[in-house]
């Protein structure tokens, strides 16, 4: 056993059972971050004030909240959102944060693409971030199940319909994930399990894993420049600290992610109280009704590009091409053969690739939602092929890239 | 410069997308009707300045009108309950005592002479093949038609409240509350759901409610949507234009036009808000206290950000 002593204060007392000024050290006064960073470097902050947003206001709404398929719509529509105290409150935090959530977690990928922060020691980071992003996917359809409306209904119905895998027919892989033959109880019920305790311990564990991962290859910068943190922290602790390229996580880091997190909350809440249509579909404010398809089924606006890559093709190509969407951001470190690690400007063909591909899934994402006639359905049709190309496109281009 | 660079791109992006998914693509997927004011332009002007005294006869007597509908006001109660009504009509005759203020006035004028032209159900209503609607049309009592009319409205505008005093409860039971339920304000086609000290009264009640839509089912083909939530659903512009001519949105639907006045359809909207949108006052107000705090907070965000960042540029 360690040897311990008559603590002269609290601190020292947790101190000599936690070591709780080393975990300081390690976790923000000398966890160190490079200077040359801009605000994109902030939006890893802003997801996790946004998660805690998500993850406060979904305790308030679970508390009257009931998955069962004949109160869940009147529990958020009429309980929620009449009876309790400011409960209208927390549908529209946590409907807004859902949305939002994934704008940001956007903005963040394409800056670690950008800034080819997937590389040279970094693979884990992006595939963690990859698989939060599937999660947070899982955890947004399956919270999109709850109020039992319509879009619930229905979005159920056609994306539990793609596990039969087209010609496969596996109808009784669909009936396993519904425990029924078209979404009812059961199929509320589990999915309410997934979104209020199995995927958010995912997520929670994915972002452990995540932090976990930016230790050893620290974050990147805006050049790409290989950074002695050794040589640089010595340096900053020496006094040099305008002279030092890095800078502690707390509070130096964390000054600039909090005013930057300042100017996005005035943004989030102006959303939550004034503009919150966007996030909370009015089809989904009708009763969910097996026996009336609404006119327009679509995914809410982050899964559209993903949508869009599956519906101008037949059944089986579609769906090929959907689980081509799926997995391949996840092997973009591998796909990528070039071994610069610089901003895209500074990277020849690739420059072109970054913002095609960005356009692409606007395209994409656009026409995901219109109805998929005339020059709509052209228009994705082709969008999906460049995407495809684009991604069968990247090794070759990369390969041949000059070392910069 | 670089950073601000950064976020005009960021933005530009943001918004383009925005764009596409929400305005754009909305506009392009529903159909968009414009509002005719509640003008009725298609139907006749009343040309004829009304009675209010020779209406009260007209009403009462040979226009026939209490055969089938209450004026509450006068005391004149309804030959059939709501139930009894819609079983013989397929749904409950209107009270009168409020229809002078409830319903434009030229409506009324074409609807007392023509009830399937004017409510917009002709294709269901065909009277060459013997499909009567319920109301029976007013042939004239003898006298100049349209002063006849005109003294019928003159006498319902005479006993309406005044429009100051329509509430928006009065105004959606009177103009819609005989077809839709509102769940959420415990409204039912048959009248407001009390709560009951015994479970069998409760249950006498719904069986009426139960009863009054079976009838109303036959009548319209299908029940008609419970609209607690539309307010939400479908939102305040598609509602009114829905309202003034539901064949403009839903071709051969068997929903009448309704005929209310635009005060009318204000105050039904009104009501519909309160029933789907009930924190929206609320809403404002705690809006702007969070803006404000939240914006001190960015503040105090910036101010720390140059204190922490002033040694080490």
């Amino acid at each position: 056993m360690a040897h311990f002593t008559k603590a002269t204060s609290i601190k020292d007392w947790l101190n000599q059972r936690l070591a709780i000024e080393k975990v300081e050290k390690v976790l923000a006064s000398e966890y160190w971050i490079p200077k040359n960073i801009n605000f994109l470097w902030a939006m890893g902050m802003i997801l996790v004030v946004t998660f805690a947003l998500l993850l406060v206001s979904g305790i308030f709404l679970l508390m009257y909240y009931q998955p069962n398929v004949d109160l869940a719509f009147d529990s958020v529509n009429y309980t929620i959102m009449r009876e309790v105290g400011y409960g209208w409150l927390w549908r529209h935090v946590h409907g807004v944060a859902a949305s939002v959530v994934f704008l940001i977690i956007y903005i963040h990928m394409f800056t670690g693409i950008y800034y080819g922060s997937y590389k040279k020691g970094r693979e884990m980071i992006w595939i963690s971030g990859m698989l939060l992003f599937i999660a947070f996917s899982a955890e947004a359809f399956s919270g999109y199940m709850l109020p039992w409306g319509q879009m619930s209904y229905w979005a159920g119905m056609v994306i539990t319909n793609l596990f039969a895998g087209g010609s496969l027919h596996a109808d009784g892989l669909v009936e396993w994930i519904r425990g029924d033959y078209v979404p009812a109880q059961a199929f509320l019920s589990r999915f309410f399990m997934l979104h209020v305790l199995l995927i958010p311990l995912a997520i929670i564990g994915l972002i452990g894993l995540h932090f976990g991962a930016l230790r050893i290859p620290h974050v990147n910068n805006q050049d790409g420049e290989e950074i002695d943190f050794d040589e640089e922290s010595k340096k900053y602790l020496a006094g040099d600290k305008a002279g030092s390229k890095v800078i502690r996580f707390a509070n130096d880091f964390m000054a600039k992610d909090m005013m930057v997190v300042g100017f996005y909350l005035v943004f989030f809440f102006y959303l939550v109280f004034y503009h919150y249509g966007f996030a909370m579909d009015p089809v989904n404010f009708d009763p969910a009704d097996g026996l009336k398809t609404p006119a327009h089924i679509y995914p809410e606006w982050y899964f559209l590009w993903s949508y869009e890559i599956l519906r101008p093709f037949s059944t089986d190509i579609g769906l090929m091409a959907f689980a081509f969407a799926q997995v391949i951001f996840m092997l973009l470190p591998f796909l990528d053969r070039s071994p610069n690690a610089v901003p895209a400007s500074r990277r020849g063909l690739f420059k072109y690739w970054f913002w095609a591909m960005l356009v692409d899934m606007i395209a994409l994402t656009a026409m995901g939602k219109l109805p998929p006639e005339g020059a709509f359905s052209t228009i994705g049709l082709v969008a999906a092929l460049v995407f495809i190309g684009l991604w069968i496109a990247l090794p070759v281009i990369t390969y041949f890239e000059k070392k910069a | 410069m670089k950073e601000l660079l950064i976020l005009v791109v960021v933005t530009v992006f943001t918004l383009v997308t925005y764009y596409l998914v929400e305005p754009f693509a909305h506009a392009t997927l529903h159909k968009h009707v414009e509002s005719e004011a509640f003008a009725y332009a298609d139907l006749p002007a009343i040309t004829k300045l009304g009675d209010a005294t020779r209406g009260k006869e007209l009403v009462l007597g040979a226009g026939a009108c209490t055969g089938c509908h209450s004026i509450n006001v006068a005391d004149i109660s309804a030959p059939m309950d709501a139930v009894g009504a819609a079983g013989a009509y397929g749904v409950n005759p209107p009270d009168l005592s409020n229809a002078g203020v409830v319903y434009d006035e030229k409506f009324l004028n074409a609807l007392i002479k023509n009830p399937a032209h004017t409510l917009m159900v002709e294709h269901k209503f065909d009277e060459s093949k013997g499909e009567m609607h319920p109301m029976i049309p007013f042939y004239g009592a003898g006298g100049d038609i349209e002063q006849e009319t005109a003294d019928m409205i003159a006498y319902l505008q005479s006993i309406a409240v005044s429009s100051e005093k329509l509430t928006p409860a009065m105004a959606f039971e009177n103009a819609c509350g005989r077809c839709h339920g509102v769940k959420y304000e415990k409204w039912t086609q048959v009248g407001t759901k009390s709560s009951f000290k015994h479970k069998k009264d409760e249950l006498a009640f719904d069986i009426k409610v139960l009863d009054y839509q079976d009838s109303l089912k036959a009548y319209m083909g299908k029940l008609p949507p419970d609209l607690s939530m539309y307010i939400r659903s479908r939102g305040e512009h598609y509602i009114s234009t829905f309202m003034e001519n539901p064949q403009n949105y839903l071709e051969g639907t068997s929903m009448p036009r309704v005929g209310v006045s635009a005060d009318t359809a204000e105050k039904v909207i009104e009501y519909l808000e309160d029933a789907g949108d009930t924190k929206r006052h609320e809403r404002e107000e705690t809006g702007k206290y969070v803006m404000i705090y939240i914006i001190i907070f960015a503040i105090f965000g910036v101010l720390w950000k140059r204190q922490v960042w002033r040694d080490l540029h």
